[in-house]
């Protein structure tokens, strides 16, 4: 069966592809949340904020970019939970098919729909006002963490999607992951907090995300972060991946 | 037991038990090729575990099935290239048009020229019209017509139909009905699940009841009717119903 299984992801891919395009809100309301919390912290609360560098929006940015992966990967977990619903997804499992072609034509379809999200962000960042230096490789450097993210979280939404019991649920673990930048670097430096809370932001794979990203913009050296950050990423990816295919195992059998 | 060629799916001393209710205590039949079977049964009596455990869905505790002469817990690959499964709730994506729908699912056959097979589907069972336009305007009857196209992609020899009308208004039904009897005569072997006791009377060759784990009786209807005492005739006036023989075998006793 693993013969087909680059076939049957592509014919699953382009199917929750096709979703998408026609529910296109899917990924106007991914990007409308995070371009609504930019404007607001750039033109409500920004003007107070202190963080050192010149542009607010450049500081922010990072932080607005994790916060729309959290929120898109919702919709992941919403639509695998549709698909158990339905029924669709036993009749996938009765065809002759690569069985996790099913759970990789989910997450492909999140990469994709996260990727245009982010697009849409950084081009509003841009109108207002988010400038950066950065050559291709930072560029590539950005986007490849960004990839990482989204499919460790995308895995994450995969797991939650196949252990729901209900729409909401499925998509209810993605509201801590929304919340955890808030509890990080990505809209105040981390130095004004106090001790236990500033120990956890410090600490949490989110700082060290947002700190790669923006020193990489403002072309600065990243440091040991960017090791940091891949070491989260790679690692959350691989438990949640692990974790995902447990699950859909015993689903399946 | 007969064991011939004719016997697409053969099914002897199957068990599963969820926790401590045992749902199937040894459970034994055999469906001949071309035939409607229909497995009769109270909510709950267990053929929708059958039916998954057939279309190795769900494992069996213990005993055998095999269907088109392979085993489904040894050769699960096999099975499914040979049967074709329509679930209790319309397995269709709402989202797709039917046409799409047809097409994704002769791409996950791997068979060619997915759009000639979906055209050819759609007019078998009328929908050619709707074909272009979203599932979720479907009627029941067109999204369970639909169902069931999407299950004869392939033309796989054997169906498992759970529960096919469960939902469906009265003209629905008919049209389900037509659509599985096509199936039959097109050489199809269909294993039908219903609690609805007309159903299995106009459509199944042989009908089993199943109850409380077991297959109480197995049998064409004709064969199924001269269970009831003779005496009976005397106070009716027409034949005995099936009704009145599921009746009278399950018990009335709730």
């Amino acid at each position: 069966m693993a013969t087909h299984l680059f076939g049957d992801t592509a014919v699953l891919t382009g199917r929750s592809l096709r979703h998408i395009t026609r529910s296109p809100d899917t990924i106007i309301t991914t990007a409308l949340m995070p371009i609504a919390m930019m404007l607001l912290f750039v033109y409500v609360f920004g003007g107070a904020i202190d963080t050192g560098s010149a542009s607010y929006v450049n500081y922010l940015l990072p932080g607005i970019l994790l916060i729309t992966i959290a929120s898109g990967v919702a919709y992941t977990a919403f639509r695998l939970f549709t698909d158990l619903q339905s029924g669709i997804f036993e009749r996938f499992q009765s065809l002759p098919i690569a069985r996790s072609g099913v759970l990789w034509g989910h997450v492909l379809t999140s990469l994709v729909a996260n990727l245009i999200s982010l697009v849409i962000v950084v081009g509003v960042a841009l109108l207002m006002g988010f400038r950066t230096g950065a050559g291709v490789a930072a560029w590539l450097a950005v986007a490849g963490i960004l990839v990482l993210f989204t499919l460790a979280v995308t895995w994450l939404a995969v797991v939650a999607g196949l252990s729901a019991k209900s729409v909401d649920g499925a998509s209810a673990f993605s509201y801590p992951l929304i919340f955890l930048p808030f509890l990080s670097s990505a809209f105040v430096p981390t130095e004004t907090m106090p001790g236990p809370v500033r120990a956890f932001a410090e600490n949490q794979p989110v700082t060290s995300i947002v700190n790669t990203i923006r020193a990489l913009f403002a072309e600065q050296p990243v440091g040991s972060d960017i090791w940091i950050a891949l070491a989260w990423c790679v690692g959350l990816l691989l438990a949640a991946y692990a974790f995902a295919v447990a699950l859909y195992r015993r689903k399946i059998s | 037991m007969a064991m011939t060629t004719q016997s697409v799916i053969q099914v002897q001393g199957l068990e599963k038990s969820y926790k401590e209710l045992k749902v199937l205590r040894g459970v034994d039949f055999d469906v001949r090729r071309g035939t409607i079977f229909a497995l009769l049964g109270s909510n709950g009596a267990g053929k929708t575990t059958v039916v998954r455990i057939l279309s190795t869905l769900l494992r069996a505790d213990a005993g055998t099935a095999t269907v088109n002469g392979f085993d489904v817990a040894t050769q699960p690959d096999k099975v499914r290239e040979s049967f074709s499964l329509t679930g209790q709730f319309a397995a269709v994506d709402e989202i797709l048009s039917g046409r799409e729908n047809l097409v994704l699912v002769a791409k996950l056959r791997h068979l060619d020229e997915p759009g000639k097979i979906a055209d050819e589907l759609l007019a078998r069972f009328s929908l050619t019209e709707a074909g272009g336009r979203r599932v979720a305007t479907y009627s029941g009857g067109m999204r369970r017509r639909l169902d069931i196209a999407m299950s004869l992609i392939g033309n796989p020899p054997v169906i498992f139909l759970d529960e096919p009308t469960t939902g469906l208004d009265p003209q629905a039904r008919i049209e389900v009905w037509n659509s599985v009897k096509e199936l039959a005569e097109h050489g199809t072997t269909v294993l039908l699940t219903t609690q609805y006791l007309d159903e299995a009377e106009k459509l199944a060759d042989r009908i089993a009841i199943l109850h409380q784990g077991h297959i109480i009786v197995n049998g064409t209807l004709a064969e199924l009717k001269q269970l009831l005492p003779p005496a009976k005739v005397e106070y009716v006036e027409k034949q005995p119903t099936l009704e009145d023989v599921f009746l009278t075998l399950v018990g009335t006793d709730k």
